[in-house]
């Protein structure tokens, strides 16, 4: 086995990425005690930014609900893990969490994936928006208290459930991509009539990615609940949950699905280290980055990546490349 | 509540005004340019702020920064256009794709207007008592200051229809509207167009900040709100049409200042309900083509 073999893709590839995970499941050992708390909000980020990806990066529906499903989920923390009366152990409320966002995308995208583009959108502010709305509302009317008690869990459970989490939607974004059925998704995204002649069933292939990227959104934010300890409409549907999330995704492009990954790294880490300096710089940094990527860099630091790669040429993406010629001049 | 009827209905047309004409510029901005401009409610925000620093810090009387501001912000917005959005067009392969690409660089500059005016004017709500007195008005009491933007915001949305239905400038608006390639075929100059679109959309959304600081509490969170409810209402009088905005805005205005009076907790709500089902029933709108 020389050297060549060794380094090619398949090998180097997985092997990195084993090594990451090693690195970051044993992270609790060795790092100091003020990081694990700012790695959950990373994991959190990056799990919002791949399942966004998941669904609005091949399709280009831009989706605004995010922050929708992942209240949902924290709602169902807030409801079954209340602070002193805990109805169900914690992976119980997780999968519940994640099933109410999914039920709830599948609903909502029923109704509403049949209006295109800009409507989509603009459908799913409102709806987060409402669905924000309608829980205050409840919660002054009916139950005459404006927020709920969640029983908490240590940072280190915290953050194991995450990254647990953060490997399942890099799982399942995966599997996504490379199946048929992503291929459809990347059809619907370039034409979405010439996708339905083509006999790709649209509305079956659009709605279901919706819940299934709904689904982490949503036990997201039933693991993330255990970590606040006091929750309200206004902290589980903030706009932030929306937001964020696709900027992230953006910056890093969401062509790869490394993109949404370093994307939302980057960026939550920057948010940590300036937010505790000045919260609207870090805003209006990250407005300004966002302008110069859509305008100058399509497709994200990604793209940037995946050139230069290119650009260097060397063993890697030469054996890489060579397999794929030599198929196609079977063909 | 019988007797709170003509309040409501002045109050409602007020309101109503002040949503057409922040809906005008928006349903302008997409009609035209093709951009949804989710900053286009930070926009307000910050001209009502403008408005509010030139009354304090210089003593200028609103209704003169009435024109300051939106003449400023029609030549920002231009620029804005003829720089960015223009870049984003040329290198855009489908209209589809402009139309995402220019979202997401909206986004941005809404995080930037935004984060900005928070660095600009910390702390709390402002507000300016102008011409805070109370008149009537066939039997209704209202405030001078409220009557006054009143009758500015119906002027300046007529003044507008007519400057797009009359003049030869607004026919090569509606024009580019129609059909951009032919329009550039015909000799029209579409890129001037599209930005002089955007820069008149940001100037309505300055008139609509100036007036609203007028009579309202001014505050840096207040974009969002603006956006959503020009959304809704243009959503409601069909995107792209400017008597739509009108009527759509009219319809708001009463509606939220009727569901105020009754049930305050449930007017967003009600708001959210209304763009929900007209999103799901009649997206074209009222006064859209299907």
């Amino acid at each position: 086995m020389n050297i060549a073999t060794f380094a090619s893709k398949r090998f180097l590839v997985p092997a990195v990425l084993v090594l990451i995970l090693v690195l970051l499941a044993t992270a609790p050992l060795y790092a100091n005690p003020g990081t694990i708390p700012v790695m959950t909000t990373i994991l959190m980020y990056i799990i919002l930014a791949v399942s966004w990806t998941m669904f609005s990066g091949p399709t280009g529906y831009i989706s605004l609900a995010s922050a929708a499903f992942f209240g949902v989920g924290v709602y169902a923390s807030a409801l079954l893990f209340e602070q002193g009366a805990q109805l169900l152990p914690l992976p119980a409320v997780i999968l519940i969490g994640g099933l109410a966002g999914f039920c709830f995308a599948l609903v909502v995208g029923l109704a509403t994936l049949r209006l295109r583009g800009i409507y989509f959108t603009m459908f799913s502010f409102g709806l987060l928006e409402l669905a924000r709305q309608l829980l205050l509302y409840y919660e002054f009317t009916v139950t005459a208290t404006r927020g709920r008690y969640v029983a908490t869990i240590d940072v280190d459970s915290a953050y194991y459930l995450l990254l647990t989490m953060v490997v399942a939607t890099l799982l399942t974004a995966y599997f996504i991509m490379r199946s048929r059925y992503g291929l459809a998704l990347q059809g619907i995204g370039k034409g979405e009539e010439a996708a339905a002649h083509m006999g790709v069933n649209t509305t079956m292939v659009k709605v279901l990615t919706f819940a299934i990227s709904a689904f982490f959104m949503g036990a997201t934010g039933a693991i993330v609940a255990t970590r606040w300890l006091y929750i309200d409409p206004t902290i589980a549907f903030n706009l932030n949950y929306s937001f964020l999330p696709l900027l992230m995704a953006i910056v890093g492009g969401v062509g790869q699905l490394y993109g949404p990954v370093i994307g939302a790294f980057g960026f939550a880490y920057l948010r940590h280290t300036l937010l505790s300096v000045t919260p609207y710089h870090f805003m209006l940094i990250f407005g300004g980055i966002m302008v110069v990527v859509v305008l100058f860099l399509p497709g994200g630091l990604a793209s940037l990546i995946e050139r230069g790669r290119r650009r260097l040429g060397g063993v890697i993406p030469k054996l890489g490349k060579g397999d794929q010629v030599e198929q196609h001049a079977d063909t | 509540m019988i007797e709170h009827i003509p309040k409501i209905i002045f109050e409602g047309i007020l309101w109503g005004g002040l949503y057409a004409l922040l809906a005008m510029g928006f349903s302008l901005q997409y009609g035209v340019a093709r951009v949804l401009n989710l900053a286009h409610g930070e926009f307000i925000m910050f001209a009502a702020f403008s408005s509010l620093s030139l009354y304090v810090l210089f003593g200028i009387n609103p209704l003169l920064s009435l024109i300051i501001v939106a003449l400023g912000f029609g030549i920002i917005g231009f620029l804005l256009h003829s720089t960015l959005f223009r870049k984003l067009l040329k290198s855009s392969p489908s209209p589809g794709a402009f139309e995402s690409s220019s979202l997401l660089a909206a986004f941005g500059l809404l995080f930037m207007i935004q984060a900005g005016a928070k660095l600009i004017w910390p702390g709390l709500p402002w507000r300016v008592t102008f011409l805070a007195y109370p008149i009537r008005i066939l039997g209704v009491q209202v405030l001078a200051n409220q009557v006054v933007a009143l009758s500015f915001a119906i002027a300046i949305a007529l003044a507008f229809y007519f400057f797009l239905a009359r003049t030869r400038m607004g026919k090569a608006i509606r024009a580019a509207a129609e059909d951009r390639a032919t329009a550039r075929f015909m000799g029209i100059n579409t890129d001037r167009v599209l930005a002089l679109c955007f820069g008149l959309g940001a100037a309505l959304a300055g008139f609509a900040g100036v007036l609203y600081s007028m009579c309202y509490s001014a505050s840096t969170n207040m974009g969002m709100g603006q956006t959503l409810i020009a959304m809704i209402v243009v959503v409601l009088g069909g995107l792209g049409s400017i008597p739509g905005a009108f009527i759509g805005g009219m319809i708001m205005g009463i509606i939220s200042q009727i569901i105020n009076w009754t049930e305050p907790v449930l007017a967003m709500p009600a708001f959210y309900v209304i763009f929900i089902i007209l999103l799901l029933v009649r997206p074209t709108g009222i006064m859209g083509k299907s």
